[in-house]
């Protein structure tokens, strides 16, 4: 015990052990470089603009800041203590426990982008394994290394569009959700290319359009006739660029199967935490014919000087690093281990897996459906089938809904009343055991019998 | 690595693997009833998914995982890139229930210590860079320079000086400082750099004029030096109307030691992933925060957290560019940056920048009889570019150079960047790295420079013992085989 001489947390702060060079390590490299202090090797920084001071706390200790931030995150009030029905792109699942042990070996994580093939045949080949089932997940030809998220993936889908057709105009459906679109939107209208959206009952793409986007399930849930949508676009020459939730890919037909020519998805929802938003990974696919304007990292298969297979980053005359300004994308990253994640997790669950996780989404999303529906005062407002995604017309706000569930121990869904009044966008998955269906289910009919 | 020979790894793909009937999770049956499906037209008939057992899938990804260099098994000097220690404390962190489980579009009541934590950030990074209105959503590098652009996009048209279409962009700057320009918009005209590496100022003065939207200079400069002329500069640019934005890639080399915004910059964006210790994963993910001076807070992306009334809030600033991506940021990777700065504390930034310059130096004057500087010597700071051009001269090129390196366990070096280097070799030790494993790189390059002389041939052939040795990637490119196919058929995209 070492109690008596004082808090034995409170290290001196001369060191961290994050940095090992010592006193005289330092002093013997200085000599080694020939000159007497620091300051003698940063003469180029202007010396009134040298050494400023900082306002930032004291190192901490380990063992403090631990508590410290534990005590943060116990603020916050999240699904492992609440029940939560919130979706609308970011999505609680199971994650099995290998996946994170996998994705946390250092090996992985502590590695860099591989334009060292020898020694990064882990990242490469894990690479061409997510490219492999991501563009099976998407039933498209092709699909790259993973971009940030889902909405910028669509977003890159829609510039690429543009490049392919060379036209600079896109036109969406009218339910694709307006978050998808204002990401979309910083995209592309910098570089003049406008939106247009298309009106309820409005079914012909203009003959100037790029791409039609379409989203599925849609921004209320509801999945589309994305094979409509398809010949649509394609009969202006348009090219179809869809984005789509990837649980949904196990039970309803894929892009690739409805001709969609470009084929996105917030990749988050197979294997990675919500955490608050980020990181995620996109999923990008498409067609093999445009593969040449697929903006992200693409690994490919070759073999080495010895004739074994080994595995590349290829196509790289599309990317910054080579073709600067004129380059398919600015981005220099795959979200590689985000990626690894989904690639560990679509292993994981597997063939039959991922079927059985989507249909239990799909009836306890529809048994919940059912259940709120007969609530007085709450109706289903939007028709047409659904996946885990439904929006529910409360009998006031929301928003006071939510505020009322909140104090009952469950996050409620999305408001959506922008869209459908009073409207409420639920997410129903596997992690909603039907006990937690069914109090939601008492605690929206009591909220609203004490309405009246 | 020397463990592995070829011919021992098994490195069939998964779906090659895989064994009808096999499964490596059981999901509960449903414990509502079953729901009629949509009808069959709705349906997916067939998903081709791998079916293998638990322990397969842990020897596969354990046994790939073991084909890489990686910062914890390998001395990984990088240039530019900044891979420095990651601490396993940072993932913890990330992964408390009450960051990892949290959902994004919950009410902003619900979530007071995760945004509390970044408007913390925020003001930490405000604090260190001089640039005080920080947005912490960009999910990259390259995504916070596009960030940053449209920041000087908007501000611009905001007074009316839309004309404004030229970004000025150093030859020496990294490929997303030209490519994050044109998306955002703007016309890119390259700035020669002069013979000491730095940026040729007479040539900047005569480029900014009313037609400057922005000059985009990475400091130190992609060469590990600092402009000496700094201040000249970003007021040349400011006495043009023009905006001056920093790529933050190189911030290790400045903390505790001068600030962005003491220098005259406007915008910036910071590499979490490169300076603050998170992992970078294999290429990702990241995060770029943007930060800007208190002049251009109002044309941020959405959202900022803001502290309203005592309690924190996710807002969007007045004229904000827009949402750059689905939420508020890599959450994940902001946690963990945080945590390392707060281990790191006041005393921990200076010396971060200090003992990473020290060891750049230390590397340069122990091997620049062996290897040409091509600036003459200067001092570095936290990163030092060799040439290997004395070598080519006797047809060894950069790249042999770095192929060999692996043979002594190192990982390479950053090659053929910046391109105004001839066989540009980029070394970035890190202040985590000791001084022991400095010696030891050093005798190792010395002996390269060595067998440039002696034995080329040695150094042509190599690596020699890794799982793959070079790889053929002209004809990746050629015939691009980009995903498994049954019994190894030849791929789809031959476009």
């Amino acid at each position: 015990m070492t109690t008596a001489s004082g808090n034995p947390s409170r290290a001196p702060a001369s060191f961290s052990p994050y940095i090992p060079n010592t006193d005289s390590d330092r002093a013997a490299m200085l000599a080694e470089i020939g000159v007497e202090q620091f300051e003698d090797l940063i003469q180029d920084i202007p010396s009134e603009k040298r050494f400023p001071k900082l306002r930032l706390r004291p190192a901490a200790a380990e063992l403090d800041l631990v508590a410290e931030i534990a005590k943060m995150a116990a603020q916050d009030q999240h699904a492992g203590e609440y029940a939560c029905f919130l979706g609308a792109g970011a999505y609680r699942h199971f994650i099995p426990a290998v996946i994170k042990r996998l994705v946390y070996r250092g090996e992985f994580a502590t590695s860099y982008t591989p334009y060292q093939p020898e020694v990064a045949q882990g990242t490469l080949q894990t690479a061409f394994e997510f490219q492999t089932m991501v563009a099976l997940l998407l039933g498209m030809e092709v699909a790259n290394a993973g971009m940030y998220d889902g909405p910028t993936a669509f977003a890159e889908g829609a510039l690429m569009a543009c490049r392919v057709t060379r036209r600079g105009k896109l036109a969406a459906l009218a339910t694709v959700s307006r978050r998808l679109l204002e990401v979309v939107r910083a995209y592309t209208q910098p570089q003049g290319i406008n939106i247009e959206v298309l009106s309820d009952g409005e079914t012909e793409v203009r003959g100037d359009v790029a791409a039609l986007l379409i989203q599925s399930p849609n921004g209320l849930g509801v999945i589309e006739d994305m094979a409509r949508w398809s010949k649509a676009a394609h009969s202006s020459g348009a090219l179809a660029v869809a984005s789509v939730n990837p649980t949904s890919m196990a039970l309803f037909k894929s892009p690739g199967e409805c001709d969609v020519d470009i084929a996105t998805a917030e990749g988050q929802a197979l294997g990675v935490s919500p955490s608050f938003g980020g990181p995620y990974v996109g999923l990008f696919g498409c067609k093999g014919e445009h593969v040449r304007q697929m903006p992200g990292r693409i690994v490919g298969r070759t073999t080495d000087n010895r004739g074994n297979v080994g595995y590349v980053l290829t196509l790289q005359t599309r990317e910054q690093h080579i073709r600067r300004e004129r380059a398919t994308s600015n981005i220099c990253t795959s979200t590689q281990l985000i990626g690894l994640s989904v690639t560990a997790y679509l292993a994981t669950m597997g063939k039959h897996g991922l079927r059985e996780v989507a249909e239990l989404c799909y009836h306890k999303a529809h048994y919940a459906a059912e259940q709120i529906y007969r609530i007085p005062g709450y109706s289903l407002p939007v028709p047409g089938a659904f996946f885990h995604e439904f929006v529910v017309g409360c009998p006031v706000k929301p928003r006071s809904i939510n505020e009322r569930l909140l104090e009952r121990g469950i996050i409620g869904g999305l408001d959506v009343s922008d869209r459908v009044e009073n409207g409420m966008l639920l997410c129903v998955t596997e992690m909603n055991p039907k006990e937690q269906i069914d109090s939601l289910v008492s605690a929206l009919r009591e909220i609203g019998a004490g309405l009246r | 690595m020397s463990q592995f020979t070829p011919s021992t790894v098994e490195r069939r793909l998964l779906m090659d693997r895989s064994v009808p009937g096999r499964r490596s999770v059981r999901m509960p049956a449903p414990d509502v009833p079953r729901a009629p499906l949509p009808a069959e037209s709705m349906l997916r008939k067939d998903l081709q998914l791998p079916e293998l057992s638990e322990l397969e899938i842990v020897r596969y990804f354990t046994l790939l995982s073991q084909l890489n260099f990686s910062i914890d098994t390998n001395f990984y000097p990088l240039g530019s890139c900044t891979m420095k220690y990651n601490p396993k404390l940072n993932d913890e962190m990330a992964s408390l229930p009450g960051m990892a489980e949290i959902h994004p579009h919950q009410p902003d009541s619900s979530v007071q210590g995760a945004l509390r934590l970044m408007y913390e950030l925020q003001e930490v990074l405000g604090e260190i860079t001089g640039l005080p209105c920080v947005c912490l959503s960009p999910l990259a590098g390259a995504q916070g320079e596009y960030a940053g652009l449209l920041v000087a996009r908007g501000y611009h048209r905001y007074k009316r000086d839309g004309d404004r279409k030229v970004a000025l962009i150093p030859d020496s700057a990294h490929g997303t400082n030209p490519a994050s320009a044109s998306m955002a918009g703007f016309e890119v005209v390259t700035v020669p750099s002069d013979r000491q590496g730095n940026v040729d100022v007479e040539a900047l003065k005569k480029l900014a004029d009313r037609r400057t939207a922005v000059f985009m200079l990475t400091l130190p400069s992609t060469v590990g030096l600092f402009e000496p002329r700094i201040l000249e500069i970003t007021r040349a640019i400011h006495e043009a109307g023009g905006l001056v934005y920093a790529d933050g890639a190189n911030l290790n080399a400045l903390l505790g030691l001068t600030r962005l915004g003491d220098l005259g910059f406007d915008i910036a964006h910071s590499n979490l992933h490169k300076t603050f210790s998170t992992p970078h994963g294999g290429g990702g993910p990241g995060a770029g925060p943007v930060l800007v001076k208190a002049e251009l807070a109002d044309f941020l992306p959405t959202p900022v957290v803001a502290r309203v009334d005592n309690e924190y809030r996710l807002v969007a600033p007045k004229n904000s560019v827009g949402r750059l991506s689905g939420f508020h940021g890599s959450f994940g990777i902001l946690v963990r940056a945080y945590t390392y700065i707060r281990m790191m504390g006041l005393e921990g930034m200076r010396q971060i920048s200090e003992n990473a310059i020290i060891n750049a130096n230390y590397v340069q004057s122990k091997l620049k009889a062996d290897y040409d500087l091509p600036f003459g010597g200067r001092y570095s700071m936290h990163e030092v570019v060799f040439s290997a051009r004395r070598q080519k001269a006797v047809g060894v090129s950069a790249l042999d150079v770095a192929k060999r390196l692996i043979d002594h366990g190192v990982h390479p070096p950053t090659m053929y960047f910046p391109l105004i280097v001839p066989e540009a070799l980029m070394v970035e030790p890190t202040e985590t790295e000791t001084k022991e494993t400095l010696d030891g790189f050093i005798e190792v390059m010395k002996k390269i420079a060595r067998e440039a002389e002696e034995k080329p041939e040695v150094l042509k052939s190599a690596p020699h013992d890794t799982p793959n040795t070079r790889l053929d990637e002209a004809s990746a490119a050629r015939k691009p085989y980009l995903r498994w196919q049954r019994n190894g058929a030849a791929a789809p995209a031959q476009p």
